[in-house]
Parts: C-alpha cells; sequence; structure tokens
C-alpha cells in the first residue's frame, strides 16, 4: 500500500510553497449539486472530473466542494462557479467533458462558456 | 433508483454531511453472496418518529421539495435482490444505515465506482473525517483521513497534491483487493 511517508513529502512541498502564495484562501470555488437528483443525473463524475481538470492545469487555488439539492432537479447536474468578486455562474446539465471546457475556457481563461449556462438553457 | 450500489452508498452520505457529522464511515462487505454496505455518521441523528417515517418517499425534512427518495431508494434496491435493511438513529447522537444485497440475485446491480464515490465525498469535503474499510472475502483494505491529517497538520486534504494521493490511495486499495 502506499506509503505515510508520500504524504510527508507532499506536506513539505506545500508548506514551502505557502510562503509564496499566501494571497486569498480560494480564489476561484466549484460547487457541486449532490443531493439524490444529482447524483442521479451524473453528478459524482461531474465533481470528480473539475477534481482531476483543475489538477491537469496545475491550479492551486480552486477549490471543488458540494452542496446538497438546489430545487433545480430538472438542470441536474448543477454547478456554479465563483471566481474573485465576479457574480457566481450557473452551468447546468454538466458532464464530464463540459467540466474540461469550464476549467479550461472559464477557470483558466476568464471566459464564461455561455452555452452551458442556466441562461443560455431557459431560452 | 441507481444504476450502481455506490451511488446509493453516495446518496446516503450525503445524508450524513447534511446531518452536520464531522466523522463519516463507510463500510463495504463482499462475502458469501452477499454484499453489505454500512454508512454510520456520527450527525445530529434522528427521533424514534423521524426514523419511522423516513423510508416514507413523500416525507423529507427539505423546503426545496416535498419527496425524499434516498432512504426509500436504497431499502428497495436491497429488498428487490431478498436482502435486508435496517435504519438506526439516535438524536444527537447519529445515524447509521445498513443495506445488504444479495449479489447473485437476477435485480442485483453492480456495486460500480465506489472508489468514485469515496474520492468525491472526501475532496468535496475536506473538513471531514471519512473511515473507508472495503472488505472482499477474508481481505480488508481501509482508508482513515484521521492518519492522513495526523501527518499533514495544518496542510489541507483539499491540497491538490494530496487529492493525486488520496486518488492513488484508493486506486491501490482496489488492486490489493
Amino acid at each position: 500500500m502506499k506509503s505515510l511517508e508520500e504524504l510527508r513529502a507532499i506536506k513539505a512541498a506545500a508548506q514551502s510553497r505557502l510562503g509564496i502564495r499566501n494571497d486569498d484562501a480560494a480564489a476561484v470555488k466549484v460547487v457541486v449539486s449532490m443531493g439524490t437528483c444529482g447524483i442521479a443525473a451524473g453528478a459524482r463524475p461531474v465533481l470528480n472530473a473539475f477534481t482531476e481538470e483543475i489538477a491537469k492545469h496545475n491550479l492551486q487555488n480552486v477549490a471543488v466542494s458540494q452542496t446538497g439539492c438546489t430545487g433545480h432537479c430538472p438542470d441536474e447536474p448543477v454547478v456554479d462557479v465563483y471566481v474573485g468578486n465576479a457574480e457566481k455562474v450557473t452551468y447546468v446539465k454538466m458532464t464530464p467533458e463540459k467540466a474540461a471546457r469550464v476549467v479550461a475556457e472559464h477557470i483558466v481563461n476568464g471566459s464564461v462558456v455561455t452555452e452551458y449556462t442556466a441562461g443560455a438553457a431557459t431560452k | 433508483m441507481f444504476p450502481e450500489i455506490s451511488l446509493h452508498i453516495l446518496d446516503i452520505a450525503q445524508n450524513a454531511v447534511r446531518a452536520g457529522a464531522s466523522r463519516i464511515e463507510i463500510r463495504v462487505t463482499e462475502r458469501a453472496g452477499e454484499l453489505t454496505a454500512v454508512i454510520r455518521d456520527n450527525g445530529c441523528g434522528m427521533t424514534p418518529g423521524q426514523c419511522a417515517r423516513a423510508a416514507d418517499p413523500f416525507v423529507t425534512s427539505r423546503t426545496e421539495r416535498r419527496v425524499g427518495l434516498g432512504i426509500p431508494f436504497i431499502k428497495l434496491a436491497a429488498e428487490l435482490t431478498g436482502g435486508r435493511f435496517s435504519l438506526e438513529s439516535a438524536a444527537g447522537r447519529g445515524t447509521a444505515v445498513t443495506a445488504v444485497f444479495r449479489t447473485g440475485h437476477i435485480d442485483c446491480m453492480p456495486l460500480g465506482d465506489l472508489s468514485g464515490t469515496v474520492f468525491a465525498l472526501v475532496t468535496a469535503n475536506p473538513g471531514l473525517d471519512f473511515l473507508f474499510v472495503h472488505t472482499v472475502g477474508e481481505r480488508s483494505e481501509t482508508m482513515d483521513t484521521r492518519a492522513f491529517r495526523a501527518v499533514l497538520g495544518d496542510v489541507g486534504l483539499d491540497t491538490p497534491d494530496v487529492k493525486r494521493y488520496i486518488r492513488e490511495y484508493l486506486d491501490e486499495m482496489n488492486r490489493e483487493l
């Protein structure tokens, strides 16, 4: 099995980085709805895709968290993205592929993927 | 209903998160034609009255909608295989949900991506502790976030490199079983 020694090395590396980036805690927050409706619609692979894509892009300051059902069951999987002080963007009917695009275009490049947003879906 | 037992486990664990638990245990045991899933938490628990109504799909404590399907779903999924379901809870102390599936039954769904369920729970709730024990026959593998936390100190479980470690740890558990 994996050793805790490896975790000690990760800790040391993380602490040496802390001194460099003591800016704001998490500049970007990704919140995935994980109620029964969200899980049934595929929220688990969406959440894990966000985590993996964020790691691929080597982004250190993005938090991926979860919440319960927000009452938008027919639009699940629903994901809210908060970037800095900008208004939150709600993405609906998400998939792992869409998550990869949101990370690359919205979180990395700052350009909202309008076609996946709740606003675009209701038009 | 869900296509995988591991999605039912994720859904029940969400109830534990919402119950304000600080520690959630997930034990999956595959042995002698049965798969037993136990999800135990130290959250707010339920009164005997709430407990008795929990398997009713038209009862929920939520205000966003009027149905609560998590417990009815897993109960039905287990009972359809000739298995069992039980719910133990004490207000202020926590809840334990047990579902036993008979794996040889034609209506038994696959376990599915259990590692994906645990990974999602741990990484999206870095402030909570999770104990995950997966037993297949005589072999058993354990992941306890308290052991990770003891090493990491004030470095969070949501640090990207720690998440990658947890992913690899779970993959290795799978290989060992």
